[in-house]
């Protein structure tokens, strides 16, 4: 296909605006599916597609409209994957930014439609669920003109559940969006915008082939890994998988690459023909590095070799996951692992308890931090126990918060903010109602509960994005427990000096309640150093009988003992101390109050 | 298998149900008192073949055995195989001149008497109807009918019950001389009404009376009492013209021995087998009228957890437990740690060794036990 017939294009919006629901319509309307194979969101639908025996997921489909080709190209929905959103919004030259004309603009929506603005994308906004009788297309479409600097007349306004004006927003692509200017006589290079993992096809490149052209049976070579290998089969997906002999400067398709693991091929990486080499690969490739960690252990220590399997399937799948085995005196044989953000731990913590069945225990997330010893070795730390004792600074990741909230919540998302170490940068009117914040915080104060504070105080009217801003310096020490004298390296955390007395005064005080009271006295202190800044103490117990025992209560009794003794038996033992596994627990969710 | 030594009756009825009661009882019911002592009788011919030729012990208890209408009670003791040592549990309102006259006629020799405690207001919460002074009247009748062997119940831990309020429920049992007592703590088992009523108060006062065992122990040991088992004391055999006084029957179960149970939601263990009868009168009554077994539950006892169950129960005891015999159920890295922590006390070699809690461990004995069992 000439280029200059060709149109790749996303459609981003915040989630639950419609995005889906539009690329279901597109895909009807251009006859890609049939009515009677129409399901919901076909793009978007895993266990859909797993029932029907497809593993790979469509992340681009091709369609025809009008004697164009269109190749619509699927974004990750969120925050922690902006860089993967980012590669996919390369791979284009416009995006449909769709906004729900009830919800108006959202954290995601702005982030969203900055990343295409910095991509140089063509935007084309448009009004979802119109029909909805409580949707206020006037005044979103001031909103939505306002972000992206547009006039209100040239917002669309469309119902993707109806179909209503999806057939406009189809022409004004071909239309408003530029068609793909690369140099097919050039040195092929192909964009790798996504990858997945087929247990039988290996690893699945998605690619928009920026220059020249691809056939199979080529030997490629990723410029930035360096990683080779031979092309068993190209294609497009239209949308389930259309083999073809050749992706053109332009297009936009698949590449089957045989390779047995995600990570040897990254997203961002460019693709040459060995044969026809590139000199430069596509600017941009970055190595995303885990930003989040937390140690992941199995609640029944026979369970680590099924964590350790179930990791490594993930990790084909999940380029971005990291993890080395951990040990901890306390929860035994585990795993720390890193991630994205607090989404992507999310989602590797489900899958493993959903999808592998397994029992686990999570400890806090931290982030990482940057340590330079007193002898000038820099370190990157990731768990608290890790950091050294004898530090010269340290410095912590921060990110770039946006928030969006009605007015009325301004005060108290400043005030959470201002409690997390946040620095305020500046705020917007979107409208007359609806105010973004920008402020700068450490992602430390984000990791924990910010997100459900940040909706509790707002009443869940608020919604956040953010964007990693680079390393700095902080006064930064690291608490210690210590229970009955021996430091429990899984309760060690990483605060900021300002706060430290007053966390491990609320952490101290949570280990008492979740400790049960053994045969002697268990101290429990929390410390800086040497220098203990909290202590509690878990009294003794006196007396622990049941008074009466005769001939009908003997079977019950010994039940109740049994019951005791295989209790125990889940317990962790620090020293000499039986600890409930929920005690691990205990730092997650510190009293509010007592920060 | 010689046969089982130990005879254990249920007589369920009693006058009133008391707040914290939760054993198998029923209030009243004069016209069904006959009828039901012909059913204990013929669940007695139907298991004879499990009780050995004569017998150690036979155990009443209810319910308010004494409340068995006098008929029925007295026909009851005949018919009963004799034991040296026939214990029957008594309401303190129960007992009349008359009543304990009868009772050492029948062959009883000794009373359990049920006083819980000696403060009015403390009964007014136990919703129990006898006044501190009816005690006392009870237990004069029995010694007047010339028993030589009568023991107290008290409960502490009561909802309220101070610290000063158990010195003077422990003062005035001492009073009595007694040659037995036995002191509950008050189970508040959840789904009665006294735990609806009084819970919350229980947990609030939990660790205030924490020490109150300690006390208790105390106490009855200076007077001159044995602290025997977890919850009995008797008197010291010096104070008592050299007898033994502990409870022959309630030993039977701390050492493991065979027992039966007749009547209805009575357990027995012979051999290799738990069983306990369905609680419901009317099925009980059908069953035996018509020749047939009560419905029961049986719960099979292989040799293990018997071992186990010996060991558990042993601990409760003032004796050392002879390791040979409970060895196999025992968790050995947990005894050495127990032993670490002062415990538990350990005497003599490997398989005729003896281990025996020590006093902190008596006080922490259940605690201890389920660490001990492997």
């Amino acid at each position: 296909m000439p280029q200059d017939r060709v149109r790749n294009f996303s459609i981003i919006a915040h989630i639950d605006h419609g995005k889906s629901t539009l690329a279901d319509r597109i895909l009807e309307l251009t006859e890609t599916v049939s009515g009677r194979e129409m399901r919901e969101q076909v793009l978007d639908s895993m266990e859909l597609e797993r029932e029907r025996g497809i593993t790979i997921k469509a992340q681009a489909v091709r369609v025809n409209w009008k004697g164009h080709q269109l190749n619509l190209i699927d974004t990750p929905g969120h925050v922690d994957f902006t860089y993967e959103v980012s590669r996919s919004l390369q791979a284009c030259e416009g995006a449909v930014l769709v906004v729900d004309a009830a919800q108006g603009v959202e954290a995601q929506t702005v982030a969203n439609a900055y990343l295409a603005i910095e991509n140089d994308l063509e935007l084309l906004p448009v009004l979802n669920k119109i029909d909805l009788p409580q949707a206020n297309p006037d005044a979103v479409a001031m909103e939505v003109a306002e972000l992206i600097g547009d006039d209100p007349e040239n917002v669309r306004r469309i119902s993707a559940k109806t179909g209503e004006g999806v057939a406009d927003v189809l022409d004004a692509i071909i239309e408003r969006f530029p068609a793909p200017s690369g140099n097919v006589e050039a040195p092929a290079r192909a964009l790798v915008f996504d990858s997945s993992y087929d247990q039988y096809r290996g690893v699945v490149a998605f690619v928009r082939v920026v220059d020249g052209s691809f056939r199979p049976r080529e030997r490629l070579r990723a410029m930035a890994q360096g990683t080779r290998f031979e092309a068993e089969e190209l294609g497009f997906f239209a949308p389930t998988m259309a083999p073809a002999e050749s992706l053109e400067a332009g297009e936009v398709g698949y590449v089957i690459t045989g390779l047995k693991d995600v990570s040897r091929l990254r997203v961002g990486d460019t693709l040459t023909v060995e044969a026809r080499a590139a000199a430069e690969p596509v600017p941009g490739y970055k190595d995303v590095k885990p930003m989040v960690f937390a140690g992941l252990f199995p609640t029944d220590s026979d369970d680590y070799p099924e964590l350790r399997d179930a990791l490594d399937k993930l990790k084909l799948n999940d380029a971005a996951l990291v993890y080395e085995p951990e040990t901890s005196q306390a929860l035994g044989f585990g795993f720390r692992c890193g991630f994205l953000g607090l989404l992507h731990m999310e989602i590797v913590r489900e899958r493993l308890e959903r999808e592998f069945d397994l029992d686990l225990l999570v400890t806090a997330p931290n982030v990482a931090y940057i340590a330079t010893t007193k002898s000038g070795e820099v370190l990157e730390v990731h768990s608290p126990a890790d950091m050294p004792d004898e530090i010269e600074r340290v410095e912590e990741p921060y990110i770039k918060a946006s928030v969006i909230v009605p007015k009325e919540y301004v005060g108290a998302v400043m005030e959470l903010c201002n409690e997390r170490r946040g620095r305020f940068d500046h705020m917007e009117y979107l409208s007359e109602e609806r105010v973004v914040l920008i402020y700068e915080l450490p992602l430390a104060e984000i990791v924990l509960d910010y997100y459900d504070q940040l909706k509790s105080r707002t009443r869940g009217y608020a919604s956040f994005d953010y964007d990693l801003a680079g390393y700095r310096e902080g006064e930064l020490v690291r608490v210690d427990v210590l229970i009955a004298g021996e430091p429990v390296d899984a309760l060690s955390l990483v605060v900021h000096r300002d706060s430290a007395y007053a966390r491990g005064r609320a952490l101290v005080d949570r280990l008492r309640e979740e400790i049960p009271r053994q045969f002697f006295d268990v101290p429990i202190q929390a410390a800086i150093g040497s220098r203990i800044i909290a202590r509690e103490t878990v009294k003794a117990k006196r007396k622990d009988v049941l008074a009466k025992c005769y001939g009908g209560d003997i079977t019950r009794k010994r039940k109740l003992l049994e019951k005791q003794k295989a209790g125990k038996k889940r317990m962790k033992q620090v020293g000499a101390v039986e600890v409930p596994q929920e005690a691990f627990l205990a730092v997650l969710n510190l009293d509010e109050a007592k920060r | 298998m010689s046969g089982a030594r130990h005879l254990y009756v249920h007589l369920p009825f009693c006058a009133y149900r008391c707040g914290y009661c939760d054993f198998v009882t029923l209030v009243g019911r004069r016209g069904q008192h006959a009828a039901y002592t012909d059913a204990v009788l013929a669940e007695l011919e139907l298991e004879r073949p499990l009780l050995a030729g004569e017998l150690d012990t036979v155990f009443l208890g209810g319910g308010t055995p004494t409340f068995l209408e006098a008929q029925s009670l007295a026909r009851l003791l005949d018919v009963l195989p004799a034991a040296e040592e026939l214990t029957i549990e008594a309401n303190p309102e129960t007992i009349t001149p008359e009543l304990a006259r009868c009772l050492r006629l029948h062959g009883v020799t000794r009373v359990s008497l049920g006083a819980q405690s000696f403060q009015p207001h403390l009964l007014e919460v136990l919703e129990r109807r006898a006044t501190p002074d009816a005690v006392r009247r009870a237990f004069y009748h029995l010694r007047d009918a010339s028993f030589d062997n009568i023991s107290l119940d008290l409960i502490y831990g009561i909802p309220g019950q101070s610290a000063a309020d158990l010195e003077r429920d422990l003062e005035a049992a001492i009073a009595l001389e007694p040659e037995h007592l036995s002191l509950y703590e008050l189970e508040a088992k959840p789904g009665t009404r006294f735990t609806h009523a009084h819970g919350a108060e229980l947990s609030r006062q939990a660790e205030a009376m924490e020490h109150y065992l300690e006390r208790v122990v105390h106490v009855l040991r200076s007077a001159g009492y044995r602290w025997y088992e977890t919850a009995n004391f008797c008197l010291e055999p010096g104070r008592a013209g050299g007898r033994d006084l502990r409870s022959r029957h309630n030993l039977a179960y701390w050492q493991g021995r065979d027992y039966l149970g007749l009547g209805i939601g009575a357990v027995s263990t012979i051999a290799d087998r738990r069983w306990r009868n369905a609680p419901r009168l009317r099925p009980y009554l059908d069953a035996l009228a018509a020749g047939r077994r009560p419905p029961r539950e049986v719960e099979p006892l292989p040799p293990d957890v018997r071992v186990r169950e010996r060991a558990l129960l042993g601990l409760r005891l003032d004796l050392p437990l002879a390791l040979g015999s409970v060895d196999s159920a025992l968790d050995h890295d947990a005894l050495a740690r127990m032993q670490a922590l002062a415990l538990v006390e350990r005497r003599g070699e490997n398989g005729s060794g003896t281990i025996a809690l020590t006093e902190r461990g008596r006080f922490l004995g259940d605690a201890v036990a389920a660490e001990l069992i492997a």
